[in-house]
């Protein structure tokens, strides 16, 4: 009855994702191919890994009321620690892990502190590491380098049935994440420094913690995804990142599941319908062997049409009382 | 009784505080007692919110000392002033609109079993403490933007108490209140005060001093000008102890030669979402009083007429020709001006100049005529005694009542006909109330038409020609002006016209 009233943001995300899983079914079969078919769910899922790892640290970093614009350029500079430090070697796989993970999250804690401590709006705060970052990779590695073990390429290669490994472990990362956003305190705070940093502040909330917490989280998830195309590229590249353009579409997909760019409100579960729906676009346009500038053509009508939509309920949130919305006055009379 | 009652709680002691070399506080003087509800009032700029801060430990004294339960306490932070159980409630609500209401009660604070916030305990803790409150309308689960104006004020207050305030201060708790909530928050008061809880309370509104308070302090300038039983005083007095003016100034009369004359705008069968069967005449020279209760829809109707939520049913006429406003822009290319409710949000550029934003609308509709109106300014400035260092200070740095002159002047520039004015006085001292109701006989004098929304009584009883009463999105009735303050809210509320639903 009232359903529309009812549908909150991630709902229409889903919506939209299942809409895109109809088109999909429909141009992908008019080629005579099947959208379903495992090697396609397969190749889809592997599209949203990557970004899916990204795009979970964005979601936590715009909740706090910051952005991320260091994530491609960490997502390099992890490829390259990981790759340079196996060099082929399965015994290294343990070190170059942990070495690219500690360093992308020292990187994540400089962007924390900087936001936090000296009051740098996280836009500028990164754009500025992401620079020195970007700047350091440049003038070290002139291309591809280093190489991983063919036992750390296999995390980017198998997979159970059709779900790649990759996606399970991004999945599962998503999971601690949401359990942390939802259940802790920690994630309390960063709804509540990102909705209102001096009401957090007037509550006794230590305001700093969580903004540095979303940074350094941010900053490991893309490690994550710096490890993950390693192991799929079988080297480190210092420019996976920004050749992906992690930076805006991570953030474009945190805005497509629902999330308010001005942090405080958002869910986690609506960041990963939207990388979905861009990993689903990229899948059927790829399959259509349409130009791929188009497929950006297409990310940029979904983000604006999406958030269009979400500014739209936010202006019609209050019930009307005379006349328009029928539903408003059967509550009434419901009342009565 | 509570055994409690009449031991000091709050000491203050020679309390000073300045901004930039700026003594704000000098010497301030205060005793709270347990069970006592103790009025705080002094016009805008006397200090009263710098005080308040002090005491919520946002601000850090220079000097004097601050003794709770006999023990000097000194708060660096505003959690450490929660801990030692004094708790404030701001004028600013300090929730989160996006979160629910037993988070926001709980914020920086949840309850935790293991490594979990125990979401179980904070509904229930949440529910108990609105129940202590004697309210029963508010979900702990709610989101804090689904409720009223007054039930956010309630979970700011549930929010206070939650930390075992054994002492609150209350910032203006009724400045967006009306009615039947006004008494909701005295029920809330008094049972505080039966639990032994000290009240600090600050207010413009001498009739809640008078109800509420057992002992009244006056500030003036930063300093105490005296504290008196309340039962000691009149409204008479304390105004002069506020201002040194007498009462008889507080709605000034009609100016002589005041003629009410052709009709100026005309409404018929106005609506929209909000509004319905809108049937309103205003006339030159006319000041009507909009009364009703919060959310009746008085805020809707000045912003219909201004085009910012324009009607979509009915038809305006203007000066005899038909109006439509679909935009603010339209309105006020027509000469209509509308002084909104909230000044700091809607109505100033807080990082602006006083010159800037009283040319602010001229230079937005009529570009042509900056220069003139740039060569008004001083003049119109200082009629309304507006203090200010010069005309490039940034209008953050005045007083409460002299943005809201700010406002004023940047509306008089643009020569309106017809000004609607949304809540004009709100948390301005009395002072500079007086000087709004003297410009506004002063534009009724000069032929203009004026709609004032309000949700102080006496002052809808005071400046109003006719007063129209409005009633869930519809005008309810109109009333003459010598009408009573029962009356109003008689219609306001219903209960006179009361009939039986179809």
């Amino acid at each position: 009855m009232n359903a529309y009233a009812r549908l909150t943001s991630t709902h229409i995300v889903y919506l939209v994702a299942l809409l895109t899983v109809v088109a999909g079914t429909a141009l992908v079969g008019a080629t005579g191919r099947s959208f379903f078919s495992a090697g396609n769910i397969s190749s889809i899922l592997t599209g949203t890994s990557v970004l899916g790892f990204i795009a979970i640290g964005q979601t936590l970093v715009i909740l706090v009321g910051s952005l991320d614009l260091s994530v491609p350029y960490v997502v390099s500079l992890s490829s390259l620690l990981a790759a340079g430090i196996m060099a082929g070697q399965p015994g290294n796989i343990v070190a170059g892990v942990v070495v690219a993970l500690v360093v992308s999250a020292a990187i994540g804690l400089v962007n924390g502190l900087v936001v936090s401590g000296l009051k740098v709006h996280g836009f500028i705060a990164t754009l500025g590491t992401g620079l020195i970052v970007s700047g350091y990779l440049a003038t070290n590695y002139q291309g591809s380098s280093g190489q991983t073990p063919v036992a750390f390429r296999l995390v980017g290669a198998t997979g159970i049935g059709p779900v790649p490994v990759s996606t399970l472990i991004m999945l599962a990362c998503a999971g601690v994440v949401l359990l942390m956003l939802q259940r802790t305190r920690l994630g309390h705070h960063v709804y509540a420094v990102g909705g209102d940093i001096e009401v957090a502040r007037m509550s006794g909330i230590r305001t700093g913690t969580p903004i540095v917490a979303a940074h350094v989280l941010c900053s490991f998830m893309a490690g994550l995804a710096g490890l993950l195309l390693a192991a799929r590229l079988g080297v480190g590249s210092p420019t996976i990142g920004s050749q992906g353009g992690y930076d805006l579409l991570s953030i474009a997909a945190v805005v497509l599941g629902g999330t308010l760019l001005s942090g405080g409100k958002g869910s986690l579960v609506g960041t990963l319908g939207g990388v979905l729906i861009f990993a689903m676009i990229d899948n059927i346009m790829s399959v259509l062997q349409i130009n791929p500038f188009l497929k950006d053509v297409v990310r940029g009508i979904v983000i604006v049409v999406a958030v269009a939509v979400y500014a739209r309920r936010r202006v019609i949130s209050r019930p009307a009382r005379f006349g328009g919305h029928p539903r408003a006055r059967t509550e009434q009379e419901d009342a009565a | 009784m509570n055994e409690d009652t009449g031991r000091p709680v709050l000491r203050v002691t020679g309390l000073s505080k300045g901004f930039f070399g700026v003594p704000v506080l000098q010497d301030v003087d205060l005793e709270l007692r347990a069970g006592e509800v103790h009025g705080l009032v002094g016009e805008n700029g006397a200090g009263k919110s710098t005080l308040m801060k002090v005491l919520a430990g946002v601000h850090q004294p220079d000097a004097g000392t601050v003794e709770i339960d006999g023990s000097p306490v000194e708060f660096r932070h505003p959690t450490e002033a929660h801990l030692a159980g004094l708790s404030t409630v701001f004028q600013e609500f300090n929730l989160l609109p996006d979160r629910t209401v037993a988070e926001n009660v709980h914020l920086g604070r949840e309850p935790r079993r293991g490594l979990f916030v125990d979401r179980k305990a904070m509904n229930a803790e949440t529910a108990d403490l609105l129940r202590e409150l004697g309210i029963t309308s508010i979900r702990p689960t709610s989101t804090v933007s689904s409720l009223s104006v007054a039930q956010q004020q309630i979970v700011e207050i549930a929010k206070a108490i939650s930390y075992d305030a054994r002492i609150i201060a209350m910032d203006e708790p009724t400045a967006a209140l009306a009615g039947p909530e006004v008494e909701l928050l005295y029920g809330i008061i008094r049972r505080l005060k039966a639990r032994g809880t000290a009240i600090l309370y600050v207010s413009h509104r001498l009739q809640e001093i008078f109800d509420l308070c057992d002992t009244i302090t006056v500030l003036k300038d930063g300093r105490i000008a005296g504290s008196r039983p309340a039962a000691a005083l009149d409204d008479a007095a304390l105004v002069r102890m506020m201002v040194g003016r007498s009462i008889s100034a507080y709605f000034p009369e009609r100016l002589a030669g005041t003629a009410v004359g052709r009709p100026l705008l005309a409404v018929h069968d106005g609506g929209n979402e909000q509004l319905d069967s809108i049937e309103l005449t205003l006339r030159a020279g006319e000041i009507v009083g909009v009364a009703g209760l919060q959310g009746s829809g008085r805020t809707e109707l000045v912003e219909a007429v201004f085009g910012a939520h324009p009607f979509t049913r009915g038809r305006m006429e203007l000066d005899g020709r038909p109006y439509t406003a679909s935009s603010p822009r339209q309105a006020i290319r027509r000469r209509v001006a509308l002084i909104t409710e909230d000044r700091k949000a809607q109505g100033l550029s807080l990082d602006q100049s006083v010159l800037d934003n009283a040319l602010g609308v001229v230079r937005a509709v009529f570009p042509r005529r900056d220069a003139e109106a740039r060569s008004d300014v001083p003049a119109v400035l200082s009629s309304l005694e507006v203090v200010a260092r010069d005309l490039d200070q940034e209008v953050q740095y005045l007083s409460g009542g002299n943005q809201q002159k700010v406002v004023l002047a940047k509306w008089l520039a643009v020569d309106p006909q017809v000004v609607l004015l949304d809540e004009p006085t709100r948390g301005i001292d009395v002072g500079a109330k007086i000087a709004v109701y003297n410009l506004m006989r002063m534009l009724a004098a000069e032929g203009k038409a004026l709609l004032m929304v309000s949700s102080e009584l006496p002052e809808v009883l005071g400046m109003s020609d006719r007063i129209l009463v409005m009633r869930d999105g519809r005008i309810a009735g109109e009333l003459p002006p010598d009408a009573t303050e029962e009356q109003v809210l008689q219609v306001a509320t219903g209960a006179r016209t009361e009939r039986a639903r179809p």
